[in-house]
């Protein structure tokens, strides 16, 4: 098990020219994994980006963000580690495992 | 390998459905929205959106725009759109719900667009309990016209028209629209939520899709108020304006719900159908077969030059106001241009009362009678008032026994009669305006019996007052008749 790496439960993608650098979504992640970049996008904003990990997933900085597409979150579809224990058993009972 | 184990993500939170893909307002920058960085619009038109998407409504969905920064909803949202005139929108949303009541109607408004110059249409939409989600978006200042004082701004707070702060003493008190909202019995729903941070923009998502959702069960009006961050106009870096809202306005404007009947509130009953514009003629009685016949805009044969100008003056009362009405129907039957204008104080009795008439094989232009061809004055104090303005060569028809010296003229023709009188001997003193009516018709000539007759049966209605209305018209015409053959 250890050798498997452990994936973020969450993404993000940030669309770096409809961000306008307003920091709202740095402020409102828990983990802290959004910070602004240091160049300018082509409005002259500093654009958001993701910092590579820590994502959970949970949602805030996309509520937060006053822009309708800038920010996308992802989620895993499932845990990895789940999925695998379900081909292995094939129809046995699954129990939670975490 | 890692690769094997990787489970793939999926979009959990992506722009919602309801936004245009392009906003074509302009052609760059089609992309963005024309808010400024940090501003609570945006974030409150994504809980719309998205509210919208998990509803399923948007194919239903109308949204009224306002007066304000948001006044570019239309070119964001892809639903049905109305941008109303300042402070209307509730008013606007109204009649949008009446008239389509399967759709959902937002109105989406400002502070200074709800509490100001709108406060009237909000508080009576509330009051009615219209089936309508309000959206109102209270930053506590007007920021699309730079930051002027509204009726939400905070004591102390400075704007450009309140620049020491505001003081309660000149620019009174904070209003609390969703307090006094509340106190109505009409809304089903009211809650103010802030965008102060995390946990508010939550709780603020949460009651954006309630309002929503109360109008698409049909319970009623349902109001959410949202504190809202304005950092370019309150000059703080966005994060601060957020907390601003937090720390400093949310101790003005408290969260809560105010109002909330979604449990008791059964489904209000939709409003009947709003008839069809071809039913409206028979429904007010002006249809084909419930008009008397008349002449029916059958072009009489007049002079060319027609232009009868009549000015019909006496106490309320008299019926000095239906006299000119009837002859402008009758005119109107006979295919004339005509123009009725009644002038009178606030008093349907007693007090003085007149109407100009203007009758014209030309159109109209305009419909005041300064300087009358005929002037029928019921009492003596009109005969006063108007004699002097009578075109030399017209007529003074005047309801009295004698025509007083003191109004003499030699450049006009003068008829006295008691027409009152004449009419309370026919059965009813009321009916001596179709006596003088009588005379004015058989001196001037201009107009065919039927379509008085017509404009008569259209106006009175009652059979018992036509009856005695046409013996009236007739001695009218009769007296002229006897006066001429005097001569």
């Amino acid at each position: 098990m250890s050798d498997i790496v452990k994936q973020d439960r969450g993404q993000l993608r940030i669309d770096e020219d409809e961000c306008k650098g307003c920091g709202l979504c740095v402020e409102a992640c828990p983990p802290k994994a959004i910070r602004l970049s240091e160049h300018l996008n082509h409005s002259g904003y500093r654009p958001a980006y993701y910092a590579g990990s820590g994502c959970t997933g949970c949602g805030i900085c996309f509520m937060t963000c006053p822009e309708p597409g800038a920010i996308t979150v992802l989620r895993l579809a499932r845990p990895a580690a789940a999925r695998q224990i379900d081909s292995k058993m094939q129809g046995a009972v699954a129990c939670a495992s975490n | 390998m890692p690769s094997e184990t990787m489970c793939e993500y999926e979009v959990v939170h992506g722009r919602p459905k309801a936004f245009y893909e392009r906003f074509e307002r302009k052609e760059d920058l089609q992309h963005q929205t024309h808010y400024c960085p940090g501003c609570g619009h945006g974030i409150i038109h994504k809980m719309l959106a998205r509210a919208i998407d998990e509803l399923g409504i948007q194919d239903k969905t109308i949204l009224v725009g306002p007066v304000g920064c948001s006044v570019f909803t239309y070119y964001y949202f892809d639903v049905g759109n109305i941008q109303a005139a300042h402070g209307r929108a509730s008013a606007v949303a109204t009649a949008a719900k009446r008239a389509q009541p399967g759709s959902v109607v937002i109105s989406y408004q400002g502070d200074g667009d709800l509490s100001a110059i709108g406060s009237a249409e909000i508080l009576h939409a509330a009051n009615r309990g219209e089936n309508i989600t309000v959206i109102f978006v209270n930053n506590a200042i007007y920021s699309m016209t730079g930051g002027q004082a509204a009726p939400t701004t905070l004591l102390g707070q400075k704007s450009t028209t309140t620049p020491l702060g505001r003081h309660a003493v000149t620019e009174g008190y904070p209003l609390h629209m969703s307090e006094l909202l509340a106190t109505l019995q009409g809304p089903v729903y009211i809650e103010r939520v802030g965008l102060g941070d995390n946990k508010q923009i939550v709780q603020a998502t949460r009651a954006v899709k309630r309002a929503l959702e109360n109008q698409v069960r049909g319970l009623g009006f349902s109001l959410v108020e949202v504190l809202s961050p304005c950092p370019t106009i309150w000059k703080l870096p966005p994060v601060e304006a957020q907390r601003w809202v937090r720390d400093v306005m949310e101790k003005t404007y408290p969260l809560g719900v105010f109002c909330d009947r979604t449990k008791e509130a059964a489904p209000r009953p939709e409003p009947a159908p709003a008839p069809g514009l071809d039913e409206i003629p028979r429904i007010l009685g002006v249809d084909d077969e419930s008009l008397p016949a008349g002449n029916a805009h059958r072009m009489v044969e007049t002079a060319a030059n027609l232009d009868l100008r009549v000015r019909v003056a006496g106490f309320g009362g008299q019926g000095v106001l239906l006299l000119g009405e009837v002859l402008a129907e009758a005119g109107l039957d006979a295919g004339l241009e005509v123009s009725w204008l009644p002038s009178y104080g606030p008093e349907i009795r007693s007090g003085t009362s007149n109407c100009h008439v203007r009758l014209s094989r030309q159109v109209v232009d305009s419909p005041l009678v300064t300087q009358p061809t005929v002037l029928v004055a019921m009492n003596e104090p009109s005969l006063h008032k108007f004699y002097r303005s009578v075109t030399p060569g017209g007529w003074i028809l005047y309801n009295g026994e004698s025509y007083p010296q003191e109004c003499g003229r030699k450049d006009v023709r003068v008829m006295t009669r008691q027409f009152t009188h004449i009419a309370d001997e026919l059965g009813d003193p009321r009916a001596g305006n179709m006596v003088a009516l009588g005379a004015l018709l058989e001196i001037t000539g201009v107009l065919p019996d039927e379509s008085i007759d017509g404009a008569l049966r259209r106006l009175v209605k009652n059979p018992k007052w036509v009856e005695l209305d046409e013996r009236a018209l007739a001695r009218g015409r009769a007296l002229v008749k006897e006066s001429l053959a005097e001569v």
